[in-house]
């Protein structure tokens, strides 16, 4: 009897753990026929896209691993990237030059708001998702504060171009020509034409360079575990109060996994857009934060529990859906804006959903415990009666 | 001597308690709205201009800051969930334009049309709600935001007719906007209008805020609501005390969300406009900023707050646009409004976990 219900619930778990990646797949299945994109394309897509968002998620894994949930912080680090980027382009500094000075440029700030976005996450414990959701909205402001009114007045901006015509405030679009797909392009690999059978493929291009980097970071991840801070995190995110019983400092080890996040989030979004080339100084970072938390869900990942797998499943079945709705909504509906449209509630539906099913297993994980506690005594008293 | 110093004990003592009941951020925020209030003048600002402002947007505001109280009060957190009580009143609104209902008339076929949809869809949000217990706030995000998404899709292929609505060279599919001149605009703020000079109370607007407000308040006192109390404040007690605790939760969500579809019909009948679209993605924060604004917390939220918390609120929304521009000579209202609705937000979020220690 209990052996019976643990293989159901086993099956039950297995199916909600995996439900959405599972989801994705058959969605893309139906949409990618009826959207008429040669594989060609779809594949050249899907490596550029890879290559250009896969850094921004795996930034989210290592508060994942200290039990703090998915950064909505994160958009803190895109931020202090794009100010690096924003002084780079005005010192017309071009290259792979360029790219690394903004990094530079965005570490200390990225390290600073990464600081305070893990002490007030301190302050709210339990709470953090949301804590650090607003907190992406309050820095924005802050930033909008920065960018709008201060560059340019009190932090001398000298290139007319980026500057608004009222003598201040950045423009809402900066054109990032000199760094346009740099890395990119540092290492450049053509591969094609294929024929395998009836499947044919034409020349792609394959971004080397960005792929490197990406592949660095995830033996950074790798190794980042086996080292103890990462023990340590791993610990908290286990039991928050064992750990600090156990001797490990709670609150310092949580910064800092914030810290890191953060500074990686900046690098993350520096790459982002040198692939984009164009920075939207208002509106750049808060798709950063939404896209990729979405991605690295629809992966597989849960709040509690994400690796580096879940973010490449994940960002091949987002950016796969991304490309197709559009055009499966126009042939199938025949408006493109359907499928647009489709795209954003898929996005946050899933984000939606990924957090139901978070919070149902914990509460299903709660009453079997009581119930696992309570088992033995209900048969006692069978036999006593 | 000595009488002076114990009369400076009681000031301070008076003081302290002053600042322990209205809270520092309050205090904060009244003496920035007074010192807007008292620069206007000197900057070319009619004050009786801006204070008819503020008060037309408190009564335009004020049911969708009230709809927060039910869920706080049932313990389910701050209604981030917003935008599906909004969509709700959308429909009805929509619905009721649909039908060429005029008037007063019209403004009461609207409301009639969104408040079963709201109930349904409130139901729906309660019973995933209830099983998400201790997150709430990040879901109803997430529930508000992906319900906006959804119903982008539904406003394009449901098959309204009314020329006034669709889009016109389409044929089908709902503006993004839509007036409602000549159908129910300024319905409730014209009704007993009081007008002198540049200054003008909307009346009807504020008397029904008010009556909705008074519903609420008995609510509470009624025996549903008491019980709805203290599922909120301590849930094992009230279970323990025979309350179910789940149905209760469930009848906070969909007062909440009956709220919010009425509080955007009051808003409409006085901006003159339906916001489609993703017109109501982010309509939560400043409600949820409102009322935190008032004096309320994560679990806890009276009338009072409301009131309080959106007439702060939304004047510093009207006088810092009129004053600020004036002596800066630049638009910074859409960031101090970011930096005030967010900050006010985390400052609840942080604080409530203090309390508990």
């Amino acid at each position: 009897m209990m052996q019976k219900r643990s293989i159901t619930q086993k099956l039950s778990r297995l199916l909600a753990n995996n439900a959405v990646p599972v989801i994705f797949i058959f969605i893309s299945a139906g949409a990618i026929p009826l959207s008429g994109f040669s594989a060609t394309y779809l594949i050249q897509e899907l490596l550029i896209r890879v290559g250009r968002n896969s850094f921004l998620i795996l930034s989210l894994l290592v508060p994942i691993m200290a039990g703090m949930g998915l950064n909505f912080g994160m958009i803190l680090g895109a931020m202090a990237g794009q100010i690096g980027l924003v002084f780079v382009s005005d010192w017309a500094i071009v290259g792979i030059p360029g790219i690394v000075l903004a990094m530079i440029i965005g570490t200390p700030v990225a390290v600073a708001l990464g600081l305070l976005c893990g002490n007030v996450l301190n302050r709210a414990k339990g709470q953090e998702m949301v804590t650090s959701y607003i907190l992406g909205f309050f820095i924005n402001g802050v930033y909008q504060l920065v960018v709008l009114y201060f560059m340019g007045w009190l932090i001398p901006i000298a290139s007319p171009s980026l500057v608004l015509s009222r003598g201040y405030g950045i423009r809402n679009a900066i054109s990032l020509l000199g760094i346009r797909t740099v890395l990119d392009r540092l290492l450049p690999l053509r591969v094609g034409p294929f024929d395998v059978g009836s499947f044919h493929l034409d020349v792609v291009n394959i971004p080397v360079a960005t792929y490197i980097v990406i592949a660095a970071f995830c033996f950074f991840i790798v190794w980042f575990r086996r080292t103890k801070l990462g023990q340590d995190m791993r610990a908290i995110g286990q039991n928050m109060a064992v750990a600090d019983s156990a001797g490990i400092p709670v609150n310092r080890t949580r910064v800092i996994a914030i810290v890191i996040s953060t500074v990686l989030a900046c690098y993350g979004q520096v790459i982002f857009l040198q692939n984009m080339g164009t920075l939207n100084t208002y509106n750049s970072h808060d798709q950063a934060g939404m896209f990729s938390i979405a991605a690295l869900l629809i992966g597989g990942a849960s709040v509690s529990r994400a690796g580096i797998g879940n973010v490449f499943l994940g960002v091949v079945l987002f950016h796969l859906m991304f490309i197709v709705a559009p055009m499966a909504g126009k042939n199938l509906m025949g408006q493109a804006q359907i499928g647009e449209y489709f795209r954003v509630f898929v996005s946050y539906g899933i984000i939606a959903v990924a957090l139901v099913l978070h919070a149902w297993n914990r509460h299903n994980e709660r009453v079997d415990a009581r119930r696992s506690l309570r088992g033995p005594t209900d048969a006692k008293a069978k036999e006593a009666a | 001597m000595r009488k002076t110093v114990r009369k400076k004990r009681q000031a301070i003592h008076v003081f302290k308690k002053f600042v322990d009941m209205a809270g520092w951020p309050r205090i904060i925020i009244g003496i920035f709205l007074f010192s807007l209030f008292m620069a206007a003048p000197f900057v070319g600002v009619l004050i009786s201009t801006s204070l008819s402002n503020t008060l037309e947007r408190f009564g335009m505001n004020g049911v969708l800051v009230l709809a927060m109280v039910p869920m706080v009060q049932a313990g389910c957190g701050l209604n981030f969930g917003l935008p599906l009580g909004i969509i709700s009143g959308l429909l009805g609104s929509t619905l009721s334009i649909e039908l060429g209902a005029r008037g007063i008339g019209g403004f009461a076929a609207a409301i009639a049309l969104s408040v079963p949809i709201a109930v349904i869809l409130g139901y729906g949000y309660g019973q995933l709600l209830n099983r998400v217990k201790g997150d709430e706030m990040m879901i109803a995000t997430y529930v508000g935001f992906s319900s906006v998404a959804f119903m982008c899709i539904a406003w394009l292929l449901l098959p309204y007719r009314n020329p006034t609505m669709i889009w016109g060279y389409g044929g089908s599919g709902l503006r993004t906007t839509i007036s409602v001149n000549g159908y129910w605009f300024h319905v409730l703020s014209d009704f007993w209008a009081i007008k002198f000079g540049h200054f003008l109370f909307p009346t009807g607007m504020f008397l029904f805020v008010a009556l909705m407000c008074f519903l609420i308040w008995l609510f509470m006192k009624t025996k549903t609501g008491t019980a709805m109390t203290a599922v909120g404040s301590n849930p094992e007690f009230a279970r323990a005390s025979g309350v179910n605790v789940d149905r209760m939760r469930i009848v906070s969500v969909v007062l909440s969300t009956v709220l919010g579809a009425v509080g955007i019909l009051v808003y409409e009948q006085s901006f003159g406009f339906i916001q489609l679209y993703m017109g109501p993605f982010y309509m939560a924060l400043p409600a949820v900023a409102s009322i935190l604004l008032g004096g309320a917390s994560v679990n806890k939220a009276s009338i009072w707050n409301v009131l309080v918390g959106t007439f702060l609120f939304q004047g510093i929304l009207t006088m810092t646009p009129s004053v600020i521009n004036n002596v800066l000579q630049t638009d910074m209202s859409e960031v101090i409004r970011i930096i005030v609705s967010n900050g006010m937000i985390l400052y609840a979020l942080t604080r409530k976990v203090q309390v508990k220690r």
